[in-house]
């Protein structure tokens, strides 16, 4: 029996056409990752690649481990004490999961923009140059920040008052400073970890044209429980779906993985078409 | 203020008058309490002022005693208050950087198991009393060689030090901990998140806490008597010697027969709780001037 | 538009091998040096106490907690706790029991009855109250609260109830281990209380509405739902307080007189522990009589170890039992 799906997400074009997969050049492959937590599983076994200058979004209904997974590309949850993972994550053919690699400079590369806007209690300019300075980016910092800044479209909202203190900003400004101090140091892939949750429409927008403009030179993974934004800005998508184990085990899975379009007109799988068609959860 | 009873059929009002009575008795001890709690400051206070006025004028901080006085010589304390800057001032020094330094280690380091333990010893320690901490100090290094201020200012800072780790533990815990994984998200290791982005956040809550300790040893006297309390009559600002402070005089004073020495004792008293209850409203309004600025301005 | 133009290529930073970080591992030191130094201090606290007491302890053994005696005179002496651990348990009980109605109506006060107006003034007064100083209470408690008990409650008590002996004649001086309590009662109150005031203050509003709801007054909300929800929290607080009034010397020392006897009379003079060894700070003659002081302080060490123990087990269980967990750290 075959069911014709009508999609209920309007897919913009406003993408570009990815190339064929073999010319896509891998940035992150994971191969049978497990997280846990305590005793309990929170993802099993997911195994895909990321690709390099593209925008990956990561989506499915909450719970299933969204969050957890995109955490583990920069090692953010090493600082929960009883996380434990297996499997491997491959950047750049690295390892980064081995214990012999250094999860500081793994962040180094690969910067994070959170759920929640989490600006230092420090002046919007010191916001941004502080990373720099830290990490001995020391060189034309005025210029680094307003550049930073201005990739993260807030330069002319702000570049009056920039010894004000960061959290004098509204919610959706204060996301945009993060991800200007995300992206000052210069990382090679940024996270966002559902970053447009907490913020309006406009805010919410402005952070997709951004991820639209820089993805020639970062490589974004994105995690959203809005299918629509997914939609919007990803070249690539990855559902995670909960799945059940025995003895009432609950724990997230990777359903499906392809290409945005696909995901969303024509999924192979039954769940994956249940979520976007809107009959899940 | 009385409120009309509800009326009519139906309601259930069982033994309603004599509940509302029980109540009423309740609430009204509870007022007598507070009442009695500031009754009793206010008393303190103004017995202590009242008291002390006469002996307060400029001789008390710059005039040393008098041994044996049979003189009307104007006389005063300068000896215990140069000793209670040093020895106050020192005692700071130690406990400041030792318990910032624990909070740091049980906050941001210590295993979880680890982490209870060294709560349950700060706890321990600031139960043990002063003046076994007095003894303690004496027999560690008093016996044999003799008190000297910098000895007392040990025995403070042990005072001073489970306070300190606690107010800084508890303000190191409201940083959020999103800000600490913004800073390690961007690369940035955790010694330097610590140092700028966690402790600069907890400076006002750890500054409160400091100065609440200040004020609380300012007034200790046993773990001194055991440790600078052989003293002279002079000014002195030497550490490596046994200083004359503000409680062990008035301690003293207080035993003494002559009327003339308890106006000096009120009058330091005075000076003494002047400067605490100054100490203990800075403090507070610091807490909360901070708690503002935490809530976002 | 201009500084977007300036990209520059993300640029890869080799990570292989786990850096050791200077700084990381000499922050984590030097921390985890200053949190050993404290676990280690409490125990060279217990240690040295001990030891100070070793010669009295061989002397005497187990006999001195029971004998009344204070007898430093070379050749005959005699030391013995009894009186002081009778005066210790009388004075700091007594305090007790004043001072606990007393703290958990200001504390009621405060978190159920204050209008909010007046809620932030009371609570900074009642802390102040706990930030004076104890020789001051001292001083005061000679000369202004010993007087007045003397001539009016002491007197009064002992005319109704000179019957039991608890209520004897007064003392002359005016010092008095009535007197000690009070001052005593003082200076609990405001720890007490404001510990009450915390654990009123996290009962859920859920409960005490729920309590509301069904028709109960104020009182019968307040120990229906407050009373068995804080329970615990108010056991532990009251052992704290008491701890404290055990092991305070200076206040206790200036208004108790200062004698070694064993009497029910609470207005008479007695003696404590901690305002035994307090007194004793001008020397001691011999080294038995040092020893035999220092012995004082650890059983004064080894109380106020067993309560503040007892207390934070306490504050542990009931805290796990409420769900209240200390906020998790990265």
């Amino acid at each position: 029996m075959s069911i014709t799906i009508e999609p209920t997400v309007r897919v913009e074009t406003r993408r570009q056409p990815i190339p064929p997969r073999e010319r896509l050049e891998p940035i992150f492959e994971v191969e049978g990752l497990d997280a846990i937590y305590g005793a309990k599983a929170a993802i099993k076994d997911v195994s895909m690649e990321v690709y390099k200058n593209l925008v990956t979004a990561i989506i499915g209904p909450s719970g299933c481990g969204k969050s957890t997974y995109i955490r583990c590309f920069n090692r953010m949850n090493d600082l929960i004490p009883t996380f434990r993972q297996t499997g491997t994550i491959r950047y750049h053919g690295q390892d980064i999961c081995a214990s012999n690699i250094d999860p500081v400079a793994v962040r180094r590369n690969i910067g994070m923009v959170f759920q929640r806007p989490n600006p230092f209690p420090k002046s919007i300019y010191d916001n941004v140059a502080w990373g720099c300075r830290v990490l001995g980016m020391k060189e034309d910092l005025d210029a680094r920040v307003e550049r930073a800044l201005t990739q993260a479209a807030l330069w002319d909202e702000v570049k009056d008052r920039l010894k004000a203190s960061g959290l004098s900003l509204s919610g959706g400004q204060q996301q945009r400073l993060c991800i200007a101090r995300a992206i000052a140091v210069e990382p090679d892939v940024v996270l966002m970890d559902e970053p447009a949750s907490a913020l309006d429409p406009i805010a919410t927008q402005a952070i997709e044209q951004l991820m639209h403009q820089l993805k020639s030179q970062y490589t974004f993974v994105i995690v959203t429980h809005n299918m629509q934004q997914a939609a919007r800005v990803a070249d690539m998508t990855a559902f995670f779906s909960i799945s059940q184990g025995g003895e009432g085990e609950r724990y997230g899975e990777l359903i499906e993985y392809d290409a945005t379009e696909k995901i969303f007109t024509a999924p192979s799988d039954k769940r994956t078409e249940d979520y976007v068609t809107g009959r899940f959860g | 203020m009385s409120t009309q009873d509800l009326t009519g059929p139906g309601l259930r009002l069982d033994h309603l008058p004599r509940r509302k009575r029980v109540n009423r008795t309740m609430e009204g001890l509870a007022w007598l309490a507070a009442a009695i709690a500031i009754a009793i400051l206010g008393v303190v206070v103004y017995s202590v002022g009242q008291r002390g006025w006469s002996e307060l004028n400029l001789n008390l901080i710059t005039k040393q005693p008098i041994n044996f006085s049979l003189t009307n010589a104007p006389q005063g304390l300068s000896n215990a208050f140069a000793g209670t800057i040093v020895i106050v001032g020192i005692a700071m020094l130690m406990a400041l950087p030792a318990g910032i330094l624990v909070a740091v280690y049980v906050n941001e380091f210590a295993p979880a198991p680890i982490r209870s333990v060294i709560t349950l010893v700060i706890d321990v320690l600031a139960g043990v009393p002063a003046i076994v901490i007095g003894i303690f100090v004496f027999v560690l290094l008093v016996v044999g060689s003799g008190q000297s201020g910098l000895k007392g200012s040990f025995s403070l800072a042990i005072l001073m030090l489970p306070f300190v780790a606690r107010t800084t533990i508890e303000v190191l815990a409201l940083v959020p901990n999103a800000l600490r994984e913004a800073s390690l998200a961007l690369g940035v290791p955790r010694w330097r998140t610590t140092l700028s982005i966690v402790l600069p956040r907890a400076i006002g809550g750890i500054l409160t806490g400091t100065v609440l300790a200040v004020a609380r040893v300012a007034g200790e006297t046993a773990p001194l008597l055991f440790t600078s309390s052989v003293v002279g009559v002079q000014t002195d600002w030497n550490p490596a010697h046994a200083l004359q402070t503000i409680p062990v005089a008035i301690f003293e004073l207080s035993e003494s027969p002559d009327p003339k020495d308890h106006a000096r004792a009120w009058a330091a008293g005075f000076v003494l709780l002047i400067f605490i209850l100054f100490a203990s409203l800075t403090a507070r309004w610091l807490a909360t001037r901070n708690a503002r600025k935490l809530a976002g301005r | 538009m201009s500084a977007a133009d300036i990209s520059t290529e993300p640029t890869r930073r080799p990570f292989t091998g786990r850096r050791v970080r200077f700084g990381d591992v000499s922050l984590q030191l030097v921390a985890g040096a200053a949190a050993l130094g404290v676990t280690v201090l409490v125990g060279l606290i217990v240690w040295k106490i001990v030891d100070g007491s070793r010669l009295a302890i061989v002397k005497n053994g187990w006999a001195f907690l029971i004998r009344v005696a204070w007898n430093p005179v070379p050749g005959r002496e005699l030391y013995g706790a009894a009186s002081f651990l009778f005066g210790t348990v009388l004075t700091s009980f007594g305090a007790l029991l004043i001072a606990a109605p007393l703290s958990i109506g200001v504390a009621l006060f405060l978190t159920e009855l204050a209008p909010r107006v007046i809620q932030g003034p009371v609570t900074a007064l009642v802390e102040t109250l706990a930030a004076v100083p104890s020789v001051l209470i001292g001083l005061w408690g000679i000369y202004v609260l010993g007087p007045v008990l003397r001539t009016s409650i002491e007197s009064w008590l002992h005319t109704v109830f000179g019957f039991i002996p608890l209520f004897g004649d007064p003392s002359a001086a005016g010092a008095s281990i009535f007197t000690a309590i009070i001052v005593l009662t003082i200076m609990i109150l405001p720890i007490v209380s404001s510990i009450s005031r915390e654990l009123f203050r996290e009962v859920p509003s859920e409960l005490k509405e729920g309590a509301l709801a069904l028709g109960t007054t104020r009182w019968e909300m307040v120990r229906g739902v407050i009373f068995p929800y804080a329970r615990g929290g108010i056991a532990a607080a009251l052992i704290l307080g008491l701890s404290r009034a055990m092991g305070e010397a200076i206040a206790v020392t200036q208004v108790v007189g200062g004698s070694p006897t064993i009497q029910w009379n609470l207005f008479s003079t007695g003696d404590t522990l901690a305002s035994k060894i307090a007194a004793a700070y001008q020397g001691a003659v011999t080294s038995l009589q040092l020893s035999s002081l220092i012995y004082l302080g650890l059983v004064l060490l080894v109380f106020s170890l067993l309560a503040n123990l007892v207390a934070q087990w306490i504050v542990r269980r009931v805290a796990r039992k409420h769900g209240v967990t200390r906020g998790g750290h990265v």
